[in-house]
């Protein structure tokens, strides 16, 4: 495993070998209420990402509920997602469900023949009562080939928090992959990305030399890359728990980086692959530097806006400490609290070992003790869900709504500053009403 | 199971949050995954409301499963009355937590905390958002209202309660100052308004009313039903909705508490009667409305509709099939059949093949209509945030009526507009690209839209509550593509009688305004189809078009 440190020349970012676990940082982990979303929510940017597959969740009306009111009610006319909802004589019994899930099923894909790639997802309830969706999708994958493919992944909150639903999903997406049986060297980028920041990186990859890099996922379900001992394989995505896990069972190798947001994590990131490939420092750095240099310039004034502020984070993406690297590394923000779901050390230990030693870590979540802690910092920003946002401004505090960093193209070099604007808006806006 | 893509109603205890969020000093405990938080959001989000719900989640996980999610919820439940110090707490579970059976009831009861603590029974696989609403607010006032009211002193003003307004409804902030005024002006009190900013202390004096005034049966009609027979407390259950709804209420009320209505009968108290009488309002008539809401607003509307603007109906319903007797009898003195169904995907094929020239219904049949290229407003919850105007802007009550007024008219091509769009349809100025001039789509786009709606392009702009991601989104994860469109019913498949158009005819159909291009169309359709004919020509056009006038 590469571990990318020093090759982009990071200024505040010691090379990792020398810190290490000499200072492992205090985590605070908490184990009470909760306020995030379930995984069934990562179906809102997934099913824009694949563009001929369909997400049905197999369900209650809570769950299509939550993806409605999560989806900002309803942004597009017959999505491709939908909730199969249980009802009373599902419940009695299993035979009846599954029968019940081929009509629907059937009916679906009736309806919908541009579907190639269906994925049933499992939910809380379908969950506790023991609905195999894995047979479902065996037996349906069987009935409707080769047409349509059916998967099937747990979205629930029993068991995943937001993000890891995206995981859940992409990790179910692995063994469709072919399997690489190349020598040559591939570059796999892994995480949902919006189609303008993978064809930035695509470009990026390009100028240094690196043409044999794809995506994952696919934007086309027949297009899945072959997957194998010769993949080389970046998160674009600090949540992607289980789908490492996945490519590294295929024998793919992960390159561990900083994740690419801000300008010093994407130049950290794209260096660990031209690390991993042997490409020179000098093409490198021709390849990147104006990017880089462009991104610099877009943050420079933004770091004298933010420079000094604190900033709570409440748990939400697993986002949360690569964000507050960025912000504390790069535009010289206080983290007081980073609050993550879950918090994967060895995928995250590059941006862990650059953040603040006195900043808390926190794993989990009680909310109410959370918010507690946050009144009694009083934080220049609060970074929080659409639950607590509004109540908090109504406390006095600014706000960042975390749902929009899942939803926004905030990666690479061209997006720096639209990140860092994301957290200055509210400050700004602060300052200038006079109401 | 039930394939859904959108939904009307949220599951039953989201009903119960609407009635804890609106009241004063009452903490609910839900025994749920952690996904349900996201319910949270309906309240600080669409409502802008400045507090969290007061809603405690125990948020057990895979691991808490068989061993101690009953520990989990006696703790939450500890723990929510240690902090918040409610007077009152309700207790349930969720669809999840009705599946492990806790009996989150039983649980509570044990720890013998010193407030009532009552349990809800939400069956999530049976019921819905409105009916567990209904069921919260009854099980709260059955168990808190349970002593007489006192003897009131014969001299002192009439007393009424206002039961209903709620969280998340459809202006029902608005709704109660308007009926709170009138109700003063008339001479009759209010003692309790419920569940809106009521505390548990203000259930317990529910009694001493001498009447109800029912002002949302979705929400408390089976309440009022229960104080009627325990207490005796008459029920007001005319529905001030509408000019004439609003006299008759004011009528009915006054009768039921001794006093004389006449000063408030007087003419002009509403200028909806001149609005709609004087001349320019001619071009009203006959026009085609669709109303879908709940079953009160609906029924209401669409009185408002025929009656005080001179609409026509051509298609009602309701999503909450409680109403459904109540519905059906209102839709059978229009001569139409009840549409009662929350399949949304139902209500878009019966306004795609009724072609109204207005819709109105809730934020769901706003965005149907949307994408139909359809004029619309926002008569009933589910609601989504513009329908929280800063503004005041009641629907019950005379001022209700004024704001009806406007809200069924704005969003049609202004009568003189119409006239002149029709009048000068040759002139190059005014092609369909042109477009009304107070319609935010671009002129073309919505023209395209209703003159080709066969065509795939139907998805629909982005609408969500987050307005900066709103674009990010698109960009994120591709264009807005029209593979997303529906694939299926084209308006052929709809009329699958329907002979095809002449080329002749077809570019004669283009010459017509685009809003009523979609009626003209379909009339046309029609009229050949029963007559067998094989091709539309230029001549069927015309036919049909004096067949249809009236
Ligand atoms: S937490 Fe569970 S029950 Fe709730 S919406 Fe998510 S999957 Fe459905
Ligand atoms: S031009 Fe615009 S504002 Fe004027 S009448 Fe027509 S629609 Fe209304």
């Amino acid at each position: 495993m590469s571990d990318g440190g020093g090759f982009a020349r990071l200024p505040s970012a010691a090379p990792l070998r020398d810190r290490d676990v000499a200072e492992p940082m205090a985590i605070l982990r908490e184990r009470g209420q909760r306020e995030v979303f379930c995984g069934l929510t990562g179906i809102v940017w997934l099913h824009r990402k694949i563009q001929d597959a369909f997400f049905l969740v197999v369900g209650s009306r809570t769950c299509a509920h939550l993806i409605q009111s999560a989806a900002g009610v309803m942004v597009f006319a017959e999505p491709r997602f939908a909730t199969a909802i249980m009802e009373e004589r599902d419940l009695a019994g299993l035979a009846d469900a599954n029968e019940e899930l081929d009509r629907i099923v059937e009916r679906l894909l009736a309806r919908r023949p541009d579907i190639k790639l269906l994925f049933l997802v499992g939910s809380c309830p379908s969950e506790v009562i023991k609905l195999d969706l894995s047979r479902a999708a065996a037996r349906l994958s069987a009935r409707h080939s080769p047409g349509v493919r059916v998967l099937n992944y747990s979205g629930s909150g029993i068991e995943t928090t937001f993000t890891q639903g995206e995981d859940a999903c992409l990790a179910s997406l692995v063994p469709e992959a072919p399997v690489s049986e190349e020598v040559a060297q591939d570059l796999l980028v892994v995480g949902a990305l919006p189609d303008i920041v993978e064809d930035q990186f695509q470009r990026l990859f390009a100028k240094m030399g690196l043409e044999r890099v794809s995506f994952f996922p696919p934007r086309r379900s027949g297009a899945i890359p072959a997957i194998g001992p010769n993949t080389r394989f970046l998160l674009a995505q600090p949540f992607l728990t289980d789908t490492a896990r996945a490519l590294e069972a295929r024998g793919a190798t992960r390159l561990s980086a900083q994740f690419p947001f801000g300008a010093e994590g994407a130049a950290h990131w794209f260096s660990a692959a031209a690390k991993a490939f042997g490409i020179s420092q000098e093409r490198f750095d021709e390849a990147i530097g104006p990017a880089r240099a462009r991104a610099e310039r877009a943050l420079a004034p933004l770091r004298a806006e933010l420079q000094g502020k604190s900033i709570f984070f409440f748990p939400d993406s697993q986002l949360e400490p690569c964000l507050a690297r960025f912000l504390s590394q790069e535009l010289g923000m206080r983290p007081l609290e980073v609050g993550t779901p879950y918090l994967n050390q060895e995928l995250l230990a590059p941006d862990l070992l650059a953040l603040p030693k006195q900043t808390r870590l926190s794993e989990g979540q009680d909310v109410d003790r959370q918010l507690d802690r946050c009144r009694a910092q009083k934080p220049d920003l609060v970074v929080c869900g659409l639950g607590l946002a509004n109540p908090l401004e109504r406390e006095g505090m600014a706000t960042k709504w975390s749902i929009e960093l899942v939803f926004s193209p905030v990666h690479g070099f061209d997006c720096a500053a639209d990140l860092a604007n994301l957290f200055a808006r509210p400050l700004r806006r602060r300052a200038g009403l006079k109401v | 199971m039930q394939l859904t893509v959108w939904t009307y109603e949220g599951p039953p205890h989201v009903g119960a949050m609407r009635i804890a969020a609106a009241m004063q000093g009452v903490h609910f405990v839900l025994h749920a995954p952690q996904g349900d938080t996201y319910a949270d959001l309906l309240f600080t989000m669409i409502e802008r409301r400045d507090v969290r719900p007061p809603v405690t989640y125990t948020t057990f996980q895979a691991r808490d499963l068989g061993s101690d999610t009953a520990a989990l919820f006696k703790t939450a439940v500890a723990e929510a009355y240690a902090r918040f110090a409610p007077q009152c707490m309700i207790v349930g579970a969720s669809c999840t937590a009705e599946l492990i059976q806790d009996d989150p009831g039983g649980l509570a009861q044990a720890l013998d905390l010193p407030i009532p603590v009552l349990p809800l029974d939400l069956p999530s696989y049976q019921k819905k958002e409105n009916w567990g609403a209904a069921e919260t607010f009854y099980q709260i006032v059955r168990a808190l209202a349970k002593n007489p009211g006192r003897t009131k002193d014969a001299s002192a003003p009439p007393l009424c309660n206002l039961l209903g307004p709620t969280a998340l409804g459809f202006r029902h902030r608005d709704d109660l100052v308007e009926i709170t005024r009138l109700l003063a002006e008339l001479g009759v009190g209010v003692n309790v308004v419920a569940p809106f900013e009521a505390t548990p202390d203000d259930i317990a004096r529910l009694p001493d009313a001498d009447f109800n005034v029912l002002m949302y049966p979705e929400i408390g009609d089976q309440a009022a039903r229960w104080l009627e027979k325990t207490h005796g407390q008459p029920c007001i259950r005319t529905i001030p909705i509408g000019y004439a709804a609003t006299r008759a209420f004011i009528a009915e009320t006054a009768k039921l508490a001794g006093l004389d209505p006449t000063p408030l009968l007087t003419p002009n108290r509403s200028r909806l009667p001149w609005w709609s009488r004087s001349v320019d309002s001619n071009y009203l008539t006959g026009k085609r409305v669709f109303i879908f809401g709940d079953a009160t607003h609906a029924i209401a509307v669409a009185r408002v509709a025929r009656d005080e603007l001179g609409f026509e109906v051509v298609g009602l319903g309701c999503y909450n099939r409680e109403f459904a007797r109540e519905m059906r009898a209102a839709a059978a003195s229009y001569g139409l059949e009840a549409l009662i169904t929350d399949d949304y995907l139902l209500v878009e094929d019966a306004i795609d093949r009724l072609q109204p020239e207005l819709v109105l219904g809730t934020q769901m049949e706003r965005h149907i209509a949307k994408r139909l290229g359809l004029p619309c407003a926002v008569i009933s919850a589910p609601v989504h945030v513009q329908d929280f105007p800063a503004r005041y802007a009641p629907v019950m009550g005379f001022e209700g009526a004024n704001v009806l007024f406007d809200t069924l008219v704005h969003p049609l091509v202004m009568g003189l507009e119409e006239h002149l769009l029709a009048m000068f349809r040759d002139d190059f100025e005014f092609h369909d690209a042109a477009g009304p001039s107070h319609l935010h789509t671009a002129g073309s786009s919505a023209a395209k839209l209703a003159s080709d709606r066969n065509r795939a392009g139907r998805s629909d702009s982005a609408d969500t509550l987050y307005p900066d991601a709103t674009h990010s989104d698109d960009v994120r994860l591709g264009e807005v593509r029209s593979d997303d469109a529906r694939s299926g019913p084209s308006d052929s498949a709809h009329r699958p009688s329907a002979p095809p158009w002449s080329p002749e005819a077809q570019a004669e159909l283009m010459k017509i305004p685009f809003f009523v291009r979609g009626k003209a169309r379909r009339n046309t359709e029609l009229f050949a189809a029963e007559r067998g004919l094989p091709v539309i020509g230029v001549e069927a056009l015309y036919d049909a078009k004096s067949h249809f006038s009236r």
